[in-house]
C-alpha cells in the first residue's frame, strides 16, 4: 500500500465532496433545510472511524497470536488515527443537531453511545500508557481492544435503535436512505464516505510510518 | 450582406443590455446563489493546503524512511 495512486484517490474524492455536496441538488425538507448537505461531511467521519478500528481489532487478534510488535504498533496507531475522525464526528454531530434538534447536546441515546464508544477508546490509550513491560502491554491491550471492538459497534449501531432517539436510522425514525437519500445524493454520499476512509487511513499509515522508525531508533 | 452585418452588430450590442442591469461586468456567478460559491472556494482551497500537507509530510516521511530502513 506504499503506492500513491489511492491517495490521490481519496484527495480528488473528498475535493469533489466538497465541491459536488455543496452545490448539487438536494431534497427540500422541513426542519432540515440545506443542514441535509451535512450528510456528505458528518456520517463519513463515522464510516473513517470504523474502519479504522476495525484495522485495530484486526491487528491486535493477529498480535496475539504472532506476537509481533509490528502488529501492535499497527493497533494502536489506527486507534489513535481513528478517535480523530471519532471526535470531529462528534463535534460536527453537535452542531447540526443545534440547528435541527435545538440543542448541542439533547442527551439523545445516540449522542451518549458515541461519547461513550469514544471514551472506550481513550480508555485503550490510557490502559497502554499504563503498562510499562511490553510484551504485557501488547497482550492485555490487544484483548481490551477485542473486547471494545464488538462494545462500539453495539453502542452505535444496536442500543440507540432500542431507544427513542431523534437521530435518522434509531428508536422508530426510519434513516436517511428510506426517504431522501436520492439519486442525486448517493452520487456524493458514497464518493464522500470512500474518500474520507482514504484519508483516515492514510493518516493512519503516515503515524505508523513515524512510529516504526522511533520504535527503531530506540532500539538502535 | 451588409443589412445582415448591421442586424447582427444591434443585435450583440442587446446581449449586454440583458446582461446587466448597468452594463458594469462584475464576477456575477462568484455572487449567485447567495454567495455560496465564495464558501465552496473557501473550503476547496482549505482542503487543497491540507492534502498538499498531508503529501509533503508523506514526502518528507518517506526521505527519512531511506535513511533509517536502507534495505527498502
Amino acid at each position: 500500500m506504499n503506492k500513491v495512486w489511492w491517495k490521490i484517490l481519496g484527495s480528488v474524492l473528498v475535493i469533489y465532496t466538497a465541491i459536488a455536496g455543496l452545490l448539487l441538488g438536494v431534497p427540500r425538507l422541513p426542519i432540515l433545510n440545506e443542514s441535509i448537505r451535512n450528510l456528505y461531511f458528518h456520517v463519513p467521519m463515522w464510516f473513517a472511524m470504523i474502519v479504522l478500528f476495525s484495522i485495530s481489532v484486526f491487528y491486535s487478534v493477529k498480535s496475539l497470536s504472532s506476537k509481533s510488535e509490528i502488529d501492535d504498533i499497527k493497533a494502536v496507531e489506527s486507534v489513535n488515527a481513528g478517535i480523530i475522525f471519532g471526535l470531529l464526528g462528534l463535534v460536527t454531530g453537535a452542531i447540526w443537531a443545534k440547528y435541527t434538534w435545538g440543542q448541542f447536546w439533547s442527551f439523545d441515546p445516540k449522542q451518549n453511545f458515541a461519547a461513550i464508544s469514544v471514551l472506550l477508546y481513550f480508555a485503550y490509550l490510557i490502559l497502554r500508557n499504563a503498562i510499562d513491560e511490553e510484551q504485557k502491554r501488547a497482550k492485555i491491550s490487544a484483548i481490551y481492544n477485542i473486547f471494545a471492538f464488538p462494545m462500539m459497534v453495539v453502542l452505535l449501531f444496536v442500543l440507540p435503535r432500542l431507544k427513542d432517539s431523534l437521530h435518522p436510522g434509531n428508536g422508530g425514525n426510519p434513516g436517511f436512505n428510506s426517504y431522501d437519500l436520492d439519486s442525486r445524493m448517493r452520487m456524493v454520499f458514497y464518493p464522500a464516505c470512500l474518500g474520507w476512509i482514504l484519508i483516515g487511513y492514510w493518516v493512519y499509515t503516515i503515524r505508523f510510518r513515524i512510529r516504526s522508525i522511533e520504535v527503531k531508533q530506540q532500539a538502535n | 450582406m451588409k443589412k445582415i452585418l448591421f442586424s447582427l452588430l444591434l443585435t450583440l450590442a442587446t446581449v449586454q443590455l440583458f446582461a446587466q442591469d448597468n452594463g458594469v461586468e462584475m464576477a456575477d456567478k462568484l455572487r449567485s446563489d447567495g454567495k455560496i460559491y465564495v464558501v465552496v472556494l473557501c473550503i476547496v482551497i482549505i482542503l487543497f493546503g491540507l492534502l498538499a500537507y498531508l503529501f509533503s509530510i508523506d514526502k518528507r516521511l518517506k526521505k527519512i524512511e531511506k535513511e533509517n530502513f536502507p534495505k527498502n
